[in-house]
């Protein structure tokens, strides 16, 4: 309606609309070539059947169970769990241990505490309120230990990890036979599933290893799947009850909305 | 605002007399004359309010938990996921509303770009909202520090060591920022303290956004004013009141979504790892909100030649008002910019994306192309535009387009017939 006059912009839309699809595909192709150059580096994580996925998932108690065996017969020697304590291991949710066999577990570890009357520190058994007891009396006594590497403390390390529960079972088993030509210092090993397909940590699960309580098989799989089942819960302790109240939380909100949206309807049903 | 409120009970009546506050929310809650053709994307306001409102009510009870400290920030994070009552649902509504309050802030923000919201005469309104949405960034940059993960520890280096561009005074400026030489304990707490002060005054900002936007009243999908006295507006209550109830109610479905079910999706694994001073991660990356001003930072060579540009970037907006020379406020009649408008906002994703990838190759390249796009589409496409762009001939009133649609689905329906 303005400048009637002028001369009108030569700018026909398809060539617009060409550029943006243009732009789009680039960003598409460009996103492609960046994973497979990240696929060529690293390999994909196995993924296995975990039963704490999807919206209503939980834990196997029976696996975090042994889960917990194997992180005290396996893990414990070298992984500090600080962020953990052993009245954990009773609360719902979790490994679910009667308190009689939690109490047990913690009476396993010793603790330093005090100072007692005459000013001196001293031993006792750990009790369900201590954190689990470290591997370690500091940073520096771990790698002294472990030849320079520190061994991340597990209490939120598959958060800490990209798909953590696949990433963790995967290096759990990824170790190989180094490829010929592949050099390796000591104290380095090989494994698919490291950064660099180098990891200080050695392969710590074979076949029966340990002996499942319950007498489960000790497979190597089963070792990884139990472990990082445990882990898992160590990481996120609230999962079932999160993804029970956001089971309510949206079907409640859902309803309110369907109403919502009927109450509009019939508010705005005489304005044209 | 004018309101035919009339105090009735007596209580009504003994407040009204010394503070009409109930006269006051009646006009501007009640009453208040909208346009009747607002979309849905006019439903951000509220759903930004509810934003706001629910970062500040689970920050209050976060932070009576929190420890702003270096050895124990993190730790006490985890204490408030393990050990608080409901502390786990706190934290991932407080950490996932970051998220969703920046979504809708976008969203309410691509609006306003559509539909010429901006213009005269509803220009402070922007201005308040650019400053709204500066300190929304200094607010939301300074809780990701906190819970003083990998993430943490490496973006407040990052953003903090900007300051070291300015020339002479720099380093002065960023040992004063940290409270000693290098990032710590000094630094945190005096984000904290920032942080729990900043949505007050974001609050305080919202409260003159509001009454700035009552003054004309709300811009519309046409563009055009509303007729005084006309059929063109509705009572805000229960019209809108209900439709942005609505709009909430959507909006906190997919909120809920990613709280309960997907909490640290937008989140980076990384800030799962207690913060170290000693261990550099491989990429810093900010979070995804941030990404488009990371991507403008990093196109420039040059340190303090990119911090301005990412500051002008946003700064800009601030003089979006007389940038765009049309006079037409909606999109919808103005053809050309209409096309501009949807290159601007998938250069702007673009960046976005450019942003996550590492600062190196290719993306460098594009990165620049984009930056320089995105500052074109300000100072040069957006002035040109009002001169040479013809627009669609205007509507009379809001009425006269619907009416309009109606006579002719009318005319086709006996035409049929």
């Amino acid at each position: 309606m303005r400048r009637r006059g002028r001369r009108k912009l030569l700018l026909p839309q398809h060539s617009v609309l060409k550029f943006i699809k243009f732009l789009v595909l680039l960003i598409f192709s460009v996103s492609t070539f960046q994973s497979i150059l990240i696929a060529a580096e690293i390999h994909e994580p196995i993924r296995p059947y975990w039963s704490f996925e999807g919206p209503l998932g939980k834990f196997e108690r029976a696996s975090l169970q042994r889960g917990y065996q194997v992180y005290t017969e396996v893990c414990s020697g070298c992984h500090s769990m600080d962020l953990l304590s052993y009245r954990n291991l009773v609360q719902p949710g979790g490994p679910e241990f009667s308190e009689k066999q939690a109490k047990a577990m913690a009476a396993m570890f010793e603790v330093e505490t005090g100072p007692d009357q005459d000013g001196e520190m001293f031993m006792r058994s750990a009790i369900l309120s201590d954190k689990f007891v470290s591997p370690w009396e500091n940073e520096q006594q771990a790698r002294a230990a472990n030849g320079g590497a520190y061994p991340p403390d597990l209490s939120v390390i598959v958060k800490a990890r990209p798909n953590g529960p696949d990433y963790i079972y995967s290096l759990l088993l990824g170790y190989k036979d180094a490829p010929e030509g592949t050099e390796l210092d000591d104290g380095v090993y090989y494994n698919e599933y490291a950064k660099g397909m180098r990891i200080a940590m050695p392969q710590v699960l074979y076949e029966d290893g340990i002996e499942y309580t319950d007498g489960t098989a000790a497979t190597e799989e089963q070792m990884a799947h139990d472990v990082t089942t445990f882990l898992t819960w160590s990481a996120e302790p609230k999962l079932e009850e999160r993804k029970r109240m956001g089971f309510k939380v949206i079907i409640y909100l859902l309803i309110l909305a369907f109403l919502f949206y009927f109450t509009n309807k019939s508010i705005w049903r005489d304005t044209h | 605002m004018s309101t035919d409120y009339k105090p009735q009970s007596a209580v009504a009546k003994w407040i009204d007399k010394r503070l009409p506050l109930i006269t006051l929310f009646n006009g501007h809650l009640m009453q208040y004359p909208t346009p009747k053709n607002l979309n849905y994307w006019w439903t951000f306001g509220g759903i930004l309010t509810f934003c706001l409102v629910t970062q500040i009510i689970t920050g209050l009870v976060l932070a009576m938990h929190y420890i702003a400290d270096a050895d124990l920030a993190f730790s006490s994070v985890e204490h408030i996921m393990r050990d608080v009552n409901y502390g786990w649902l706190l934290r991932y509504i407080h950490a996932n509303g970051a998220s969703m309050f920046f979504i809708a802030v976008y969203i309410h923000m691509a609006r306003s770009l559509f539909y010429g919201s901006y213009k005269e005469p509803r220009e402070l309104i922007w201005i308040i909202g650019v400053f709204i949405f500066l300190l929304m960034i200094a607010t939301a940059f300074m809780g990701y520090v906190l819970p003083w993960g990998q993430m943490s520890f490496w973006g407040a280096t990052v953003i903090t060591n900007l300051f070291s561009a300015i020339p002479v005074f720099g380093e002065s400026i960023t040992n004063w920022l940290w409270g000693g030489y290098s990032v710590g304990s000094p630094l945190l707490t005096r984000f904290f303290t920032l942080h729990y002060l900043l949505p007050f005054l974001i609050f305080g900002l919202v409260i003159l956004h509001v009454w700035a936007l009552h003054v004309p009243g709300n811009n519309n999908p046409e563009g055009i004013d509303v007729v005084q006295g006309s059929q063109d507006t509705v009572p805000f209550h229960p019209h809108y009141v209900v439709k942005d109830v609505f709009a909430l109610l959507v909006f906190m479905i997919i909120f809920a979504g990613f709280v309960f079910f997907t909490p640290n999706l937008l989140g980076h694994t990384d800030n799962y790892i207690q913060a170290n001073p000693l261990q550099t991660p491989e990429h810093i990356v900010p979070e995804w909100y941030f990404l488009p001003f990371y991507a403008i930072l990093r196109a420039i060579p040059d340190k303090l030649g990119g911090v301005i540009m990412m500051v002008s970037a946003i700064a800009i907006l601030a003089f979006l008002p007389w940038l765009d020379t049309s006079k037409v406020r909606s999109a919808k009649y103005r053809p050309l910019f209409k096309q501009f408008y949807w290159i601007f906002l998938a250069n702007f994703l673009l960046l976005g994306y450019l942003g996550a990838m590492p600062a190196e190759g290719i993306y460098v390249i594009i990165s620049r192309i984009a930056t320089i796009y995105y500052f074109v589409h300000f100072i040069i496409i957006l002035p040109v535009l009002g001169f040479v762009e013809k627009t669609k001939p205007l509507p009379k009133s809001i009425s006269e387009p619907v009416l309009n649609e109606k006579e002719r689905a009318a005319k086709a329906a006996t035409a049929t017939a």
